[in-house]
């Protein structure tokens, strides 16, 4: 069966509202909504960093000075939830799958549009209830995780509220997940097979796939973890014979997995990225692919590393241990072809590339991390401590959000049809690189040592150390400034920046900037070689 | 209904109506019903947890009948045959057949509904009795409020599908093969379920 286009049913356009106004509105345009992504999720950036700033404000004495101990808990717990949930989550997904995904195979907007516009409209309610249950009386405090029994003991409301505004955003992720599995699989331009899809489309591919596989595990918990606090039942209290245990289980299953939802989106942007300032094709496309299929199923059966102290079994320590040194295969192969890619190539140091090259670099520091936290003595030995905290903020702020930024610097020109500042943008990435390692190299050597996460106070002698990691903390503030004056300043006065300004061969770039409402004027075109740099033009027609 | 808004670049071609596409609507269904699946797979994955390392204390009681349940589950399997019915009807354009049929399946759910409430409230044990009572609650009531769901859309469906004025023909069969892939689906968890709460 096939669907034909009725003008007469889908002509809202006379009720759609124009310019600005339109980023308001429940539009159904995938590159409005993307962009509603985007600064919806920037907003809780700036939100969690404020968060990120007190905790290391408190952190730069031994004692809790700054902040009682609770309102310590309550910050570090939204600054985790808000960051994971409503910036990268949403942006590495949401922002840019929704611009970029529907160009990418040759369609005019996402296959279930109706359905992306109310997966974003869940997020921003959501977040301000996340954010306002920081204002009720008993605010969440059991972290991120809320591991019970800490959030069933704790104040109940705020965790509540914590719960429900989880849900809806976990909704809204599937949502968002379907979405993408079926423009992808579904929508694809006839003629454009899947081998010949640009590397950001095999990312969601394996992203969304994940998402629809693992959210659910963790919408079901969360269920559970309120009845426990409602209706006082007792799946996960041991007072009332319940198993912690089981809890840690399913929240890994579904956050383990979030690792790669959140990292797997950026592998795919940085593919996009190097291979065009470098001039170069994308080395590898083959095993890239399967490389991010099999970081999907083993992602899927590595969950039990989180839980090496939670009385893990032997054989359970066994498998998790193996399985997960089993992922530093596929991703190690991904950065051999990017680096690979750079080889030779005729590279640009712009913005753009500056922040795609600091992520190989970060990233690669955290996933050396990650295997050796993957072992089971040395992790014994670290669990909980700073060397943790330093070890995923490498892998999400070093790798994604570094991503996040360079693939602002990359497509704003499409998106606004103006250049950004190149000297404000390189400005911005020598303040975040230097920064965001003066934060968090240092943390290794305190979680080396014993010092213990999510504890408001410490051993004065961690007290040098600690000042350095909240005077990176201060400059990674600091670096939002140049960037905010940028894209303000760019978006008013920015030099024109045509229809390809980067010469780049994928095919949003083949439309004006920024693009009709409809993508393309005329029909879709047919980009056969993505990445097909230095052979014939021709050749690509 | 479609799931393509093309009206502004045809309008500004001025051209025919030529832009079509495949119906995946149903992809998306399906989609959506593994993530519903996975769901439930986390609850069954914790029961069987717990009823693997967590003995059950002294005294507690965690004891079900299974006349109710099988009554259930023949409800259940009868009620998928008549709603394939249901659609083999519409298929010939026998409108009132099948709306006949989905008023069955209706019945038939509904029927389903007040003998889960009647083995609820029968039961000697409550929602926080015990861990295994919770867990019993929590996962029948989960698929319990997926029945009423799917309940209430046949009685939708039904409704659309009456002669004069229904959307529900053979030439727009979505809405019927949605709800009936979500029924089988219900279905197919329900016998899931009976095997591992009440037979294991």
């Amino acid at each position: 069966m096939t669907i034909s286009i009725d003008p007469q049913k889908t002509n809202n356009e006379s009720l759609q509202p124009k310019g600005w106004l339109r980023y308001f509105s429940f539009s159904l345009d995938h590159k409005v909504i993307g962009i509603q992504y985007l600064v919806c999720g920037f907003l809780f950036y700036l939100i969690g960093g404020t968060l990120a700033s007190a905790i290391r404000i408190e952190l730069a004495s031994p004692m809790s000075d700054f902040m009682p101990r609770d309102v310590y808990n309550q910050v570090l717990t939204l600054h985790g939830t808000i960051m994971i949930f409503l910036w990268i989550v949403p942006v590495v997904n949401g922002a840019f799958g929704n611009y970029l995904i529907p160009f990418y195979v040759g369609a005019r907007d996402m296959a279930f549009p109706r359905l992306n516009a109310v997966a974003f409209w869940l997020i921003p309610p959501s977040g301000l209830m996340l954010v306002a249950s920081y204002f009720v009386e008993g605010a969440a405090q059991a972290g991120w995780t809320a591991y019970p029994p800490l959030s069933i003991t704790t104040p109940q409301s705020g965790q509540i509220i914590w719960i429900l505004s989880v849900l809806l955003l976990g909704g809204s992720s599937i949502f968002g997940g379907i979405n993408f599995i079926a423009t992808i699989i579904k929508l694809r331009r006839p003629g454009l097979k899947l081998m010949q899809l640009p590397m950001y489309c095999w990312a969601m591919l394996g992203t969304s796939l994940l998402v629809v596989l693992s959210t659910p595990v963790l919408a079901g918990t969360l269920i559970l973890l309120s009845f426990d606090i409602i209706a006082n039942t007792g799946f996960f209290n041991p007072v009332l014979g319940g198993n912690v245990v089981v809890y840690q289980h399913l929240f890994w299953f579904y956050s383990h997995p979030a690792v790669y939802i959140m990292v797997l989106p950026a592998f795919g942007l940085v593919s996009e990225i190097l291979p065009v300032h470098a001039r170069k094709p994308l080395f590898g496309y083959t095993t890239m692919v399967f490389s991010i299929m099999g970081i999907v199923v083993l992602g899927l059966v590595v969950w039990a590393h989180h839980m090496f102290t939670s009385g893990t079994p032997p054989w359970m320590r066994l498998f998790f241990t193996i399985a997960t040194a089993f992922i530093a295969v596929p991703t190690g192969i991904k950065f051999f072809n990017w680096v690979a890619t750079l080889w030779g190539g005729k590279i640009s140091i712009n913005s753009a590339m500056l922040f795609s090259c600091g992520f190989i670099i970060n990233f690669v520091f955290g996933g050396i991390t990650g295997v050796a936290l993957a072992q089971v003595p040395f992790d014994i030995h670290v669990h909980d401590t700073y060397f943790v905290v330093a070890h995923f903020h490498y892998i999400v702020y070093g790798g994604t959000v570094f991503i996040i930024f360079s693939s602002i610097y990359h497509w704003f020109p499409k998106v606004t049809g103006k250049m950004l500042n190149e000297k404000l943008g390189i400005l911005h990435f020598i303040i975040t690189f230097i920064g965001f390692n003066l934060c968090f190299a240092p943390q290794h050597w305190l979680g080396l040592n014993g010092m213990p996460r999510r504890v408001a106070e410490y051993d004065p002698q961690f007290q040098f150390v600690n000042q350095i990691s909240s005077l990176g903390a201060l400059l990674m503030a600091i670096s939002t400034i140049p960037f905010l004056i940028n894209v303000f300043l760019s978006v008013r006065n920015g030099k024109n920046a045509g229809d390809n300004p980067w010469n780049a061969l994928t095919p949003e770039w083949l439309t004006s900037s920024p693009p009709p409402v409809e993508n393309w004027e005329g029909e879709a075109p047919l980009v056969e070689e993505p990445y097909g740099f230095g052979k014939e033009i021709s050749e690509q027609k | 209904m479609t799931t393509l808004d093309s009206s502004k670049e045809i309008q500004k071609n001025n051209s025919e109506v030529n832009e079509t596409h495949e119906d995946f609507r149903m992809f998306g269904l399906i989609t959506f019903l593994i993530a519903d699946g996975m769901t439930f797979a986390g609850f069954f994955a914790a029961y069987l947890t717990y009823k693997a390392v967590n003995p059950l204390p002294d005294g507690a009681i965690y004891e079900l009948e299974l006349p109710i349940p099988t009554l259930n589950t023949i409800l259940l399997l009868v009620s998928s045959a008549t709603f394939h019915k249901a659609g083999k009807a519409l298929l010939k354009d026998k409108n009132s057949d099948s709306q006949k049929w989905l008023f069955f399946t209706a019945f038939l759910g509904i029927i389903f509904l007040i003998c889960q409430l009647f083995e609820y409230f029968h039961l000697p044990f409550g929602l926080t009795d015990n861990l295994f009572a919770s867990t019993f609650y929590a996962l029948t009531g989960f698929h319990g409020l997926h029945v009423t769901l799917g309940t209430l859309m046949i009685l939708i469906i039904a409704w659309q599908s009456r002669i004069n004025g229904g959307r529900l023909t053979s030439q727009n069969m979505f809405p019927l093969e949605a709800v009936e892939l979500y029924w089988h689906f219900v279905d197919g968890i329900w016998v899931v379920l009976f095997i591992i709460l009440y037979l294991l």
